[in-house]
């Protein structure tokens, strides 16, 4: 049986997610485990946006903190079921992230990145002072999460959750690039006149990516939110947005399995900074200067080039 | 009812210089090389945090000053040589996310040598409030205002009259052009970054003894800096110091008459609506994008 190249990698993908749990010792690591599968999945969303379309966020973490208050707003203070709460905020996430990207993505692609980055400010600050909705800084806690009248709880159910929400987005992902829709992306990528020459159109493509990239974000905010039970204002300010497009771009741009390796980075390092007590800071500085100088492709394609080459 | 106006405008004019002095450093950089230096803010806080350590140690405060700045200057020329300059052919995000890391690299450092306390520094002219007309100004407010004057007027000089600030001007229009008169492209990026966190210190230094001064005030700063630039239209030297000054006045007065604890989200509030309706920036060229 032969398989199609670019469905070895799910393949892979798939294996890794099913052994997992067989290598996984006790609840830290999978508490480990399940949040690098649900960073991964919006890293893949933004890598669509950055890595294919070459437009730049700095506040998709506003989008996820809109998903992850909306759904323990509703579900907390109005007692939705968790099952009505996360779609509808994912819609309004959508809808707010239409509104602000429509306008400005007939622009150069720098404003996108300052566009972002301003609404991404004006949310974390919104929450951060709506005390009576949010809890203000001091974070609120969040109902747990219900499907179908089952409560999901315990981690290898949360893990299954995750890995699997994770998996299909990566096929989704895979497939999607492949077909007309992800070629027109990067074309608008290597140049946005010769796409447009060729009959894309730009700004509506540019404004779907936005939209979807900011929809997977919410949705994953959400459910970030009922799996840990706590949420503060942190998930949504400027350094979260910061470490998310770092998943991407340290894993490598446009690559979907480069944004797993990124989020599995980024979300395993603080883990381990956190015994350089005070030094955390400089040190993921350093890391995230050095590996993007010395690998500017990022580590996923900066690996492929290098097997190949060796191959060839 | 005009007394209270006349003073948030005085305030408002004060941060407003910081904001056009850290505007005038993200032009510079911007003009020299279309990079976003998103590490611009934290010259302001090291330019505030090493002159008050130079102070405590006992340094003369004018002594301190000058060594601040010049730490700061050195600072943002081995940024542009160590991370910046290896990396020039990256792409857009990812020189961005260089400058971010940067950005951390020398916020970490100030933390780990300095702490995480908060420290002001003696102000210049004594404290004793001056009253204008029924308000009153800080003494270091009319230093912040005439420093700022001043560096205006330089920078015009610098680049109107100098052959080293017309080379710059030059890469800027065009670097391929440039360079073919013999200009060092590479050169003048370099000098950029040097000059950009210059300037940047300068406020953090002037500015460190009405506001605290600690590890983490950069960011902020940096942001609000960067908005300005943007309102004025990223590359225009007068529009960044003018977006810096309508942005503080501004903040002022939604603090005083709005809501101060959405004072913080103005700025980021008018950059959208800026975007919406005058994408430019008020005072940008019109510019036309070359194929």
């Amino acid at each position: 049986m032969t398989i199609e190249p670019r469905f070895r990698g799910l393949l892979v993908l798939g294996v890794v997610v099913l052994l997992l749990p067989f290598a996984l010792p006790n609840s830290f690591y999978y508490d480990v485990a399940i949040r690098i599968a649900i960073n991964a999945t919006i890293a893949i969303g933004m890598n669509l946006l950055i890595g294919y379309t070459g437009q730049i966020s700095l506040g998709h973490a506003g989008f996820l903190g809109l998903g992850a208050y909306g759904s323990g707003i509703l579900t907390a203070r109005f007692g939705w079921p968790s099952m009505l709460a996360l779609p509808v905020t994912a819609i309004g996430t959508g809808l707010l992230a239409y509104l602000v990207a429509r306008p400005i993505l007939r622009l150069k692609r720098h404003y996108l990145a300052i566009a972002t980055l301003g609404f991404g400010i004006i949310i974390n600050i919104v929450i951060g002072n709506e005390a009576a909705y949010t809890g203000g800084p001091d974070g609120m806690a969040v109902a747990s999460l219900s499907l179908f009248g089952v409560e999901v709880t315990g981690e290898r159910v949360w893990y299954g959750l995750a890995a699997g929400v994770l998996v299909f987005v990566a096929w989704m992902m895979v497939n999607l690039v492949n077909a007309p829709m992800g070629r027109a992306l990067q074309a608008i990528h290597g140049s946005e006149i010769a796409a447009r020459v060729a009959g894309i159109d730009v700004a509506g493509l540019k404004v779907r990516v936005v939209v979807f990239s900011a929809v997977l974000a919410s949705v994953m905010g959400g459910l970030g939110a009922h799996y840990s039970g706590f949420i503060s204002p942190a998930s949504s300010d400027f350094m979260h947005s910061i470490e998310l497009v770092t998943m991407v771009v340290v894993g490598g741009m446009a690559s979907v399995y480069g944004s797993i390796v990124g989020a599995a980075i980024l979300t395993v390092l603080p883990q381990v900074l956190g015994r350089f007590e005070g030094w955390e800071t400089m040190v993921f500085g350093l890391i995230l200067t050095l590996s993007l100088m010395f690998m500017p492709r990022g580590i996923v394609p900066t690996l492929r080039l290098r097997l190949v080459r060796s191959e060839a | 009812m005009f007394v209270e106006l006349l003073q948030f405008l005085l305030s408002g004019v004060t941060i407003g210089s910081i904001y056009a002095l850290v505007a005038l450093g993200f032009s510079i950089v911007f003009n020299a090389s279309g990079v976003i230096n998103f590490a611009q803010g934290e010259f302001v806080m090291l330019g505030g945090v090493a002159a008050v350590t130079l102070v405590e140690a006992g340094v003369s405060l004018p002594f301190a000053v000058m060594l601040a700045v010049a730490i700061a200057g050195v600072v943002g020329l081995l940024v542009e040589k160590l991370a910046i300059e290896p990396a020039k052919d990256a792409d857009e995000v990812t020189l961005i996310i260089i400058t971010i890391g940067a950005s951390l690299t020398i916020r970490g450092m100030v933390q780990v040598l300095f702490g995480k306390g908060a420290h002001v520094l003696p102000s210049f002219g004594g404290d004793k409030p001056l009253r204008v007309l029924g308000a009153t100004i800080l003494p270091q407010s009319l230093w912040v205002l005439g420093t700022t004057l001043s560096v205006v007027l330089m920078l015009a000089g610098f680049f109107g009259k100098t052959l080293l600030g017309k080379a710059m001007l030059a890469t800027s229009f065009n670097k391929l052009a440039a360079q073919l008169v013999g200009i060092n492209a590479n050169f003048v990026l370099f000098l950029a970054f040097g000059l950009s966190a210059v300037l940047g210190a300068l406020g953090g230094v002037i500015i460190a003894p009405i506001t605290y001064t600690s590890y983490d005030v950069g960011l902020m700063l940096g942001l609000k800096g960067f908005i300005a630039g943007t309102l004025g239209g990223l590359g225009s030297g007068y529009g960044a110091t003018v977006g810096g000054l309508l942005l503080g006045v501004l903040e002022a007065l939604t603090a005083g008459y709005v809501s101060s604890a959405y004072k913080d989200a103005l700025p980021f509030v008018l950059v959208l609506f800026i975007l919406f309706f005058f994408p430019r920036g008020l005072f940008g060229a019109s510019l036309t994008e070359r194929v």
